[in-house]
């Protein structure tokens, strides 16, 4: 609640919100009508955000190779970009993960969420100064949807039957209900772009609130304020500048020079040392990333589920997060899901280090003999020592771990999903759905712990159509104790996002969806002088 | 040689007899040729054999085997490898490098940027680091066993004992974070004003200097050093000459080929292997375009890059071959 209403303030600061809605959400947060008023006014003028100057990011995971079509953006450098010059029908709400109105102003399911009618804002302008129409949604969400794309949203838009207009409306058919379709169309990829980019992909031509100046793949991005933007609650300053950094201590050394004004993907080994910077200030976001070991449920010996039960128990997750993340994370249970997403199902039981119930589990397995585990440097930041930790915490319940350390060249292709226990990790989803479906449906493609059940699939198929949220929620909370207790992953820790900017930055905001404030960091700062 | 009659010799043994030089050179350019292509097979070769392909590797987590069959289809992966080989190295020879699979732009124009960009740090860096180098060598003969020998020894090899990634941070931690003197990151772009992108590449430059300076440097002392222990040098010494002089007029001239192939090979260096320079100091040189490239496999910017790398190598080791013959006149005429 405290956080809440600080949240809502941050908002009113950011210029996020406006009188008249943050009263009715402080309100209906318990707040009375006075207080509500003077907190408005306190944040409203404690932190009036300023226009103008010149932003410069200095960011990870840019390429040589990058894409500026959003059908192929995949690395954080251009998830940047595209979020800067470009704008989704839905955008998630920071704090809560729900979906929040962008270019479509509302929108309606069918009781059987099964035809969804989005309402698309009027009076927004391209950047070469073409209006917005619901044929320029309507192209775009064709392109990403054709089976011959290569779209890095074709997996969320598969369930899309057809997708046509209705006057001024979009009207989506879906193959089955899904209840967090909207969500699903806040994908990064989704950029709604002039005749859906058909024309010229490469353009980057949006709806954003800063227009593309010059761009280099992997090196450098310049922005310039785009004077029409149909929002005011963002775009602060006049230029931005993401350079691409892929060298941990270079980006450091440019925050801490103060040559950029903010960094990403900071080491969870070195922040200790960067905290000291008098002109630092680290901003540590939770997410829904996880890291994982996964085993395969269909191959010997981890078909056993006691063999499984016993590595879970045997993971000390505490000191995972503590050692390998530095801190900067949660423990997880063994589900992919945590707090972070809508409808979470509360109250299950943490899992926690028990060397006597791994061993009872282990011995019950009838396996003897070491266990081979795959692991990379590539897997996730650590990964290499996070399998040597669990190799000692599975020593005290009796159990052998072999660690083999495999190339990173070629980890995603020839172990990971392949051999049958390995280390990796996973991004976080939109949604608990997107989340299930993507790695623990038994027809999912990167079903990476081959979790095959059929009574999984159902619960996960009525929960998607269900519109009733008690009732989700509950269908979800079955699902989760099935993953937790015979699925095929040890998910020791969530970890957060870990940034850094200068103490100049001002109006960050903490956004639950994904990295770099879900990418829109550029947009949502402005600069003190 | 003088026993042979010209009317009996072949034509192309007259040419050899006649212009000794360019007969020579010649040959060392066909070899060259020959390598090149060679270099190219095995580059091809390689790639094919690496695991993981474009398509996986490029979509990552995101792939759906939909996207993947497409990429596939595309970029006609399904076709065999000596076709696309003769098809790529047709291209290739006209110049033609193809487009980068991953981002769609031309290679040939990216490559145009990224090399100019890595040829004008290497300029620089070889600009001020061989005549420092071979200067300092003859100073260390000429003090040899003294002070400023002892001093340019010790330094030399303090610096060529650090990795140059040590080297680049602590140039960044001292002159770009402590003292804000200098630029950083040496980010250069489109458009960027002479002066300010010499002093974007400052600290490169001065990293690949104390990098490469060693080498150079000891090569040539211990070069000089050989020469000055040769009947000629007591003659000259004997004669009369100043040490600095004997040193300049007659042994360094005979310490040349062994000097020139060490600025070869180090100025080869300063092109093709400063990645991890470029990395550190955010700089867009060829080195982190082809790292970049060989992550996601994207093939015909690695090849392209490979190519190029192998060309400057050979050009390289060939001038050096060719400045040591001129250099040395018994190598002019081969018995």
């Amino acid at each position: 609640m405290k956080d809440y209403t600080k949240h809502l303030a941050s908002r009113v600061t950011s210029g996020g919100l406006s009188r008249r809605e943050f009263m009715g959400r402080a309100m209906a947060a318990g707040m009375t009508l006075a207080l509500a008023d003077q907190l408005f006014t306190e944040s409203a003028v404690a932190a009036e955000p300023k226009r103008g100057g010149h932003l410069k990011l200095g960011l990870e995971g840019g390429a040589a190779t990058d894409s500026k079509d959003p059908a192929k953006f995949l690395s954080q450098f251009m998830f940047c970009v595209g979020r800067c010059w470009g704008d989704m029908l839905v955008e998630s709400h920071p704090l809560t993960g729900a979906a929040v109105p962008a270019l479509a102003e509302s929108w309606e399911p069918s009781k059987d969420a099964v035809t969804w009618t989005f309402k698309i804002r009027k009076g927004v302008k391209f950047h070469n100064g073409k209006d917005l129409t619901i044929d320029d949604v309507v192209a775009t969400l064709k392109r990403h949807t054709d089976s011959k794309s290569e779209s890095g949203a074709l997996g969320v838009m598969k369930s899309i039957k057809d997708i046509k207009a209705d006057g001024d409306s979009l009207v989506l058919t879906l193959t089955e209900g899904n209840a967090d379709m909207p969500l699903l169309l806040s994908d990064y990829h989704l950029v709604i772009q002039p005749n859906g980019g058909n024309d010229d992909p490469l353009a980057s031509i949006g709806t954003g609130p800063y227009k593309l100046v010059s761009f280099e793949p992997g090196v450098r991005a310049t922005f310039e304020k785009n004077k029409d933007d149909w929002r005011t609650d963002r775009g602060y300053v006049d230029t931005v500048e993401i350079i691409g950094m892929n060298d941990a201590t270079a980006r450091i050394a440019a925050l801490s020079s103060g040559q950029v004004h903010y960094i990403n993907r900071v080491d969870p080994k070195t922040v200790d040392l960067l905290k000291r910077a008098p002109n630092v200030e680290i901003l540590s976001t939770a997410g829904r990333g996880h890291y994982v070991f996964i085993m395969h449920c269909t191959t010997a010996p981890f078909d056993n589920n006691d063999l499984r039960l016993a590595l879970k128990y045997a993971m000390d997750r505490e000191t995972m997060v503590k050692k390998i993340l530095g801190g900067y994370g949660k423990v997880g249970n063994d589900f992919p899901i945590n707090s972070t997403y809508a409808l979470f199902p509360e109250g299950i039981e943490q899992r926690v280090y028990d060397p006597d119930k791994a061993a009872f589990h282990y011995k019950k397995s009838g396996h003897d003999g070491s266990v081979l585990l795959r692991t990379s440097e590539v897997a996730f930041p650590g990964a290499v020592d996070a399998a040597v930790l669990y190799q000692e915490s599975c020593k005290k319940a009796g159990i052998n771990i072999e660690v083999k350390r495999e190339p990173g060249d070629g980890y995603w292709t020839n172990v990971w999903n392949v051999q049958p226990f390995s280390t990796s990790y996973w991004g976080g989803r939109p949604t608990q759905d997107q989340m299930y479906s993507t790695a623990y449906l038994s027809t999912a493609d990167w079903n990476d712990t081959r979790f095959k059940r059929p009574d999984f699939d159902k619960l996960l198929l009525q929960a998607r159509s269900e519109l009733d949220e008690a009732k989700r929620k509950e269908l979800y909370r079955a699902m989760a104790m099935m993953v937790r207790d015979e699925g095929g992953v040890i998910l020791p820790m969530f970890n957060d996002f870990v940034n850094a900017s200068t103490k100049q930055v001002k109006g960050y905001v903490h956004d639950i969806g994904n990295d770099m404030s879900n990418g829109y960091v550029a947009t949502r700062v402005w600069l003190e002088s | 040689m003088s026993n042979i009659q010209p009317s009996t010799v072949l034509p192309g043994l007259r040419f050899k007899q006649r212009f000794p030089l360019l007969s020579l050179i010649i040959e060392r350019f066909l070899l060259s040729l020959v390598l090149l292509f060679a270099v190219s097979v095995l580059i091809f070769g390689g790639l094919e054999a690496l695991p993981g392909d474009f398509a996986t590797t490029y979509l990552g987590q995101s792939a759906t085997p939909q996207a993947v069959a497409n990429i596939r289809t595309e970029l006609g992966l399904n076709r065999p490898v000596t076709t696309r080989y003769f098809e790529w190295l047709g291209n290739a020879v006209r110049g033609d490098f193809g487009t980068s699979w991953a981002s769609k732009n031309s290679v040939s124009e990216q490559i145009g940027k990224r090399l100019g960009n890595s040829l004008f740090l290497a300029a620089c860096a070889a600009v001020i680091s061989v005549p420092l180098a071979v200067g300092l060598g003859m100073l260390a003969v000429h003090f040899r066993n003294r002070l400023p020998d002892k001093i340019i020894n010790v330094i030399s090899l303090a610096a060529i004992s650090l990795p140059e990634f040590f080297i680049g941070y602590l140039l960044i931690l001292f002159f770009g974070v402590k003292f804000g003197i200098a630029t950083f990151p040496a980010t250069v772009y489109d458009g960027m004003d002479f002066i300010d992108r010499l002093k974007a590449i400052a600290l490169p430059t001065a990293t690949l200097v104390l990098v490469v300076l060693a080498h150079m440097m000891r090569m040539t002392r211990a070069a000089i050093l050989s020469v000055m222990s040769s009947a000629y040098m007591e003659t000259a010494e004997l004669k009369g000459l100043s040490a600095f002089r004997a040193i300049v007029k007659h042994a360094a001239p005979n310490a040349l080929a062994p000097i020139i192939n060490v600025v070869a090979l180090n100025l080869a260096y300063l092109i093709v292997g400063v990645v991890v320079v470029e990395v550190v100091f955010v700089y867009p040189g060829m080195g982190q375009y082809m790292v970049d490239a060989v992550t996601v496999r994207d093939m015909p910017v690695v090849q392209a890059c490979g190519l190029i790398f192998a060309a400057v190598y050979i050009l390289l080791n060939m001038v050096a071959d060719i400045l040591a013959i001129v250099a040395n006149p018994r190598l002019r005429h081969p018995r």
